[in-house]
């Protein structure tokens, strides 16, 4: 599957929140580039936290779409805040805490937790903090007409969501 | 107790610097929301949630109705708006509802692109400062 970031939801409340994870591994190419040996220094493979990014925005973007059945074309509106204070390195586990904030017709705010599962250490670290807005692009067209069809939520979240047991939120 | 003038300008400049990622010093009563400061669309949301936010109380909620801040629905409804031009109509709803914005010079011209320019910080202190009392 193309472009999904997150592997398993793991457990969902209606309208408040939503907790998925995603396995990191050394099979990702891109983790080869990033970042790749240069010179006399060795590889060292991180997870960029652009994409840990995507991960959170895809775990409150779905949490925020089930509210309204998945019906709302929900696409990220803003990063209000991003900071991280612990890389994740291949062989980790990487768990998203999504929570809704504030919710309307044109959209919602989330803020999210990112952990890591260490399996050296055993425990569950603090990798993060992230907070994102959310927009209801058919509430906030400003002129410009969208496809009908539901382009945000296609094939890729309805397995992800029936793997989860969330089919039946999906209207 | 209720909030000193003081305190309501202290807030909101507390939440713009969070919302739009401005400098402190930049957040001056004149200074407008999108000419001065940056906002985009998506900012104003923001900025209502975190007002929303940072005055309520367990006692008392602070919740903004939608275009109770900002005016959104005027730029679809077309008797309020007639070739770009807030109507007469258009004026008198923004006088009734939003009350907290200085329309000043925008009544001789009323360019419905000019409208965003009115939000001042000032206007987000004035509005924040009626409701509290209400």
């Amino acid at each position: 599957m193309r472009w999904m970031w997150i592997d398993k939801v793991i457990a969902f409340e209606p309208e408040k929140r939503l907790v998925a994870v995603k396995n990191v591994s050394l099979a990702e190419e891109h983790l080869h580039q990033h970042f790749a040996a240069e010179g006399r220094l060795p590889a060292a493979p991180v997870m960029p936290n652009s994409l840990i990014l995507e991960g959170m925005a895809q775990t409150a973007g779905i949490l925020v779409g089930s509210v309204h059945g998945f019906r709302e074309k929900v696409v990220l509106a803003k990063v209000a805040s991003a900071t991280f204070e612990r890389d994740v390195t291949p062989g980790e586990t990487i768990r998203y805490d999504a929570t809704i904030e504030r919710m309307d017709d044109m959209g919602a705010s989330t803020v999210g937790i990112v952990e890591r599962w260490s399996f050296v250490d055993n425990a569950w670290a603090p990798v993060g903090r992230i907070e994102l807005m959310f927009s209801h692009l058919d509430q906030n067209r400003a002129g410009t007409e969208f496809p009908e069809e539901n382009f945000v939520f296609g094939e890729n979240f309805r397995t992800l969501l029936e793997g989860a047991g969330l089919k039946k939120f999906v209207s | 107790m209720a909030k000193s003038r003081e305190d309501i300008e202290a807030d909101v400049r507390d939440v713009l610097v969070d919302a739009l990622g401005v400098d402190e010093d930049d957040v001056v009563p004149t200074a407008t929301l999108k000419g001065d400061l940056g906002a985009e669309s998506i900012d104003y949301l923001d900025i209502v949630f975190r007002l929303e936010k940072k005055f309520s109380t367990p006692e008392k909620p602070f919740k903004i109705a939608q275009g109770e801040l900002f005016p959104e629905n005027l730029m679809t409804d077309p008797t309020l708006v007639e070739n770009g031009k807030v109507t007469a109509k258009g004026l008198a709803l923004l006088k009734e509802k939003v009350p907290h914005v200085a329309l000043g010079g925008f009544e001789s011209d009323p360019d419905i692109t000019k409208l965003p320019t009115l939000f001042t910080v000032k206007s987000l202190c004035d509005f924040v400062e009626r409701k509290l009392k209400n």
